[in-house]
């Protein structure tokens, strides 16, 4: 059986060298964007890390009136009351944020909305967090984050060269800063769901970034006196229907959780499907063109010196 | 690396077969796994509470007060101690975690230490430059005194969450004082809470006939008295909204027996029987005091205050008063599991009903079946004939993966579902590896043969450095796991270990099948 379909049977030549200054002008800018936004727009953080209460409510009486929904709760001067349907007119998410007082008084509050809305509504789903949980689990997550970072770069540092090591550390801090940044400009809900699909992009990331720099540690070893460039253009090329195709068909799979999965893990996907999108860019085109500056030994530039002496 | 002993061909074979074996159980309901003979494999994946519905809560146990409770009594023996051997002093408090001396005469500092040894040998004393003599718990006597009090509060839930008749909660110690309760297919947090929420230290002590409510309650309280507000929220409200009681406790609710509710005259009254030693003394209190009153206290709210009428003997008794029918079968409900050594604060709270736990298994499957259908179909049309071996090795690389979540005894969370659509996404990443490098190799002028073996000899380096990365932010994010989050990092950790299984041994497999039939084309 022959395949349907195939993908760049033959490598194309595209000009990676000559773009890669657009590329790193262009990721240069994303970061710093994404850094002056996270500094001053900040992140939208869900209950998980700052504290407060979630419910998520069915009505038995059909739609549900969100404006004498929203009244009644105000009712309860219980601060700010975010509503929002849930994927059907009869399903609500109620958010308040954190009660002042410390940990009873979030129990307090998400008793309090519970009797007043009373029988006519089903409770689906209760969440509610403590301030001081939701401290923790923020110092948890950018500490994972940060040693996900180093193990990976220490990792890929002593299987190829250090060089190869910053360059990944470099893409997947672009990576994540930049996915920080989306979420920031969009004001996107960051929980820690949204911090696993972080971590599972840096992941992918680094993936895509191992297999292009063993193909340049392939091609730097066949051709021992091309020039750097070219190496690096030759095996971008050479991977390309690969990285391609699996970016692919992991979006398909992606592509599938967010449709089909459900309101409750919707956030997670679409940063994955953004994810798998800046992960490929970066591999190609921060992770590579970044081996040009930091340039790795080759055993050609070992070999120059001795041999000089040996002709002394 | 196209030759395969045949022990490794057979062992992949049992692999895959075990594989698919110990899955299947997780498509049967439970009751028809129990009619199965016991020799067949039954190990299901466990459901996390956002899948099956229930109620999870995380509760600090507030050890702070914990020593300073301990200390309280301990004061109030030094304070009979150093009557006794007349050693004057000025002040004699508790400061938060240690007790504060100031003596009258300083010299008299050497005679405390003994004393304080006969008190409780796990106290330290240190005087002060100034001469105030602290007297604290040592740090290991502290630990393990609240260690002590961690492990009894879960005693303590365990019994009162039993008495509620669910099945299998999970209650747990996580970190120094912490508390996690997970209770599976329950969905009214608010009555888990209030059994959980509430210390329930019962204690009867007798109230002073001759104090001035009015007087304490500006602030001059009686040496050995304390005022304690009455409880407030029941039906009938007491005739005091104070009392002034005698801090000296005559029986506490550690000596109870048994508890129970019951009506008297159509009220809800709640029977109670102490132990032996607990009779004794209610019965030579209430002899001692006939015509007085004296208090039933409940976390600190007297319930009521009745007189004594007559001696009180049979060890047996009643409290009456400020109950509603249901608050009177909380109560004995929590009498019977005994008191908390402390007070629980509740610093997260996670309830999911019933109904959104199985929308979220539906819309989980779904997602998943059309996941893998989308990368099964992409990969036969991209591949042809290698495509279906890698579709094969992704089929049995599920099989592996619900075989060792079901093995581990794993919990599946939604995302850990999300986690499963998407290794199996990446997990073909192998596939198309090892097919892109044959078809560069045959562009290189190689023969079939030689191509596929150069392509699985070369890919493979690739493929264990990817993974390996791949696996150590898995690993990260198992570390920094809470709840569903671990979920996802366990599906993606086994996820990466049966892909690598899979592409590696049973697609290679195929192939070497396939060669076995001396092929002249190859496929891709």
């Amino acid at each position: 059986m022959r395949p349907v379909f195939v993908f760049l049977q033959v490598p194309p030549h595209l000009p990676f060298f000559k773009l890669h200054r657009l590329g790193l002008a262009l990721s240069i800018f994303l970061t710093i964007a994404s850094g002056v936004l996270l500094a001053t727009r900040g992140l939208n953080y869900g209950i998980d890390f700052k504290g407060g209460i979630v419910m998520e409510v069915k009505s038995s009486t059909g739609p549900v009136d969100l404006e004498a929904m929203r009244s009644t709760l105000d009712g309860l001067k219980l601060g700010e009351v975010a509503l929002q349907t849930f994927g059907a007119p009869d399903d609500v998410l109620i958010r308040l944020p954190r009660q002042p007082g410390g940990d009873d008084a979030q129990n307090k509050g998400a008793a309090l909305v519970r009797q007043t809305l009373g029988d006519k509504y089903e409770f689906r789903r209760t969440d509610i967090v403590g301030p001081k949980v939701g401290g923790e689990q923020i110092q948890a997550g950018a500490l994972a984050t940060l040693l996900a970072m180093v193990l990976i770069a220490g990792y890929v540092a002593f299987r190829f060269e250090w060089q190869f090591g910053i360059g990944a550390i470099v893409s997947t801090f672009h990576d994540v800063i930049t996915t920080l940044g989306l979420f920031s400009l969009l004001q996107l809900e960051f929980n820690l769901t949204t911090l696993a699909a972080i971590l599972t992009i840096a992941g992918y990331s680094i993936n895509d970034t191992v297999v292009i720099y063993d193909r340049v540690r392939e091609t730097l070893r066949k051709y021992k006196v091309m020039e750097l460039p070219k190496i690096v253009d030759l095996a971008l090329n050479e991977t390309l229907s690969r990285t391609v195709l699996t970016s692919s068909v992991t979006a398909l799979a992606v592509l599938a959780l967010l449709l089909f999965g459900g309101e409750v893990i919707r956030g997670f996907s679409a940063a994955m499907l953004w994810g798998i999108v800046i992960g490929t860019y970066s591999s190609l085109f921060i992770a590579a063109p970044l081996l040009l500056y930091i340039r790795p030994r080759r055993s050609g530039e070992i070999l120059a010196p001795s041999q000089t002496m040996i002709a002394k | 690396m196209l030759v395969f002993q045949p022990w490794k061909s057979w062992t992949t074979i049992i692999v895959c077969v075990l594989g698919v074996l110990l899955a299947l159980p997780n498509l049967a309901s439970r009751a028809t796994l129990d009619k199965l003979p016991s020799w067949l494999p039954k190990n299901q994946i466990s459901l996390g509470l956002d899948l099956q519905g229930g109620v999870h809560l995380l509760l600090e146990v507030d050890l702070a007060s914990v020593t300073t409770e301990q200390l309280n009594n301990s004061l109030d023996a030094l304070r009979t101690q150093l009557i006794k051997e007349k050693i004057g002093y000025t002040s004699l408090t508790v400061d938060k975690q240690q007790i504060l001396v100031t003596l009258r005469d300083p010299a008299d500092a050497a005679k405390l230490p003994p004393l304080v040894h006969t008190v409780d040998a796990d106290l330290t004393v240190t005087t002060q430059p100034n001469g105030i003599v602290t007297i604290g718990f040592s740090p290991q006597a502290q630990t393990a005194r609240q260690t002590d009090a961690v492990e009894r509060s879960i005693n303590v839930v365990r019994k009162r969450i039993d008495e509620l008749g669910t099945r299998e909660p999970t209650i747990a110690r996580e970190g120094a004082d912490r508390i996690l309760v997970q209770v599976p297919g329950y969905d009214d947090p608010e009555k888990l809470k209030d059994l959980i929420g509430k210390t329930a230290k019962l204690t009867f002590q007798m109230v002073d006939p001759t104090g001035d409510v009015e007087e304490a309650q500006k602030g001059h309280v009686p040496p050995g008295d304390e005022l304690v507000p009455a409880e407030q929220s029941g039906p009938k409200q007491l005739n005091q909204a104070f009392y002034l009681l005698r801090k000296r406790v005559i029986v506490d609710g550690g000596d109870l027996l048994t508890a129970n509710f019951t009506f008297r005259d159509n009220e809800p009254v709640i029977v109670f029987k102490f132990n032996a030693s607990g009779a004794r003394r209610f019965g030579d209190a209430t002899t001692q005091n006939v015509g007085k009153l004296f208090a039933i206290v409940l976390d600190g709210h007297v319930l009521s205050a009745p007189v004594i009428r007559e001696p009180i003997l049979g060890g047996t008794g009643e409290i009456s008063g400020s109950f509603t029918s249901e608050s009177a079968q909380n109560l004995a409900l929590l009498l019977r599991a005994g008191a908390l050594p402390a007070p629980l604060t509740i610093l997260e709270q996670s309830a999911v009903g019933p109904d959104l736990g199985a929308d979220s298994i539906r819309a989980g499957t779904t997602a998943c079946v059309v996941a893998v259908g989308l990368v099964a179909v992409f990969m036969v049309l991209f591949y042809g004939l290698f495509g279906i071996y890698a579709d094969i090795a992704l089929f049995f690389n599920l099989a592996l993966l619900i075989a060792a979540l079901s093995l581990l005894g794993a919990t599946l969370t939604l995302p850990g579902i999300a986690g499963i659509a998407l290794t199996l996404g990446m997990a073909v990443d192998a596939n198309v590896l090892v097919n892109e490098r044959i078809r560069e190799e045959v562009r290189m002028g190689r023969t079939m043969i030689s191509a596929i073996d150069a392509g699985f000899t070369r890919a493979y380096a690739t493929i264990l450095d990817a993974n390996f990365t791949h696996l150590i932010a898995g690993g990260c994010l198992f570390m920094l796991g809470s709840g569903p989050v671990k979920g996802f990092a366990v599906t993606l950790c086994l996820g990466i270990l049966t892909s690598l299984f899979t592409t590696i041994m049973v697609s290679r497999l195929f192939v070497i099948w396939w060669l076995r039939r001396r092929p002249k084309l190859l496929p891709i």
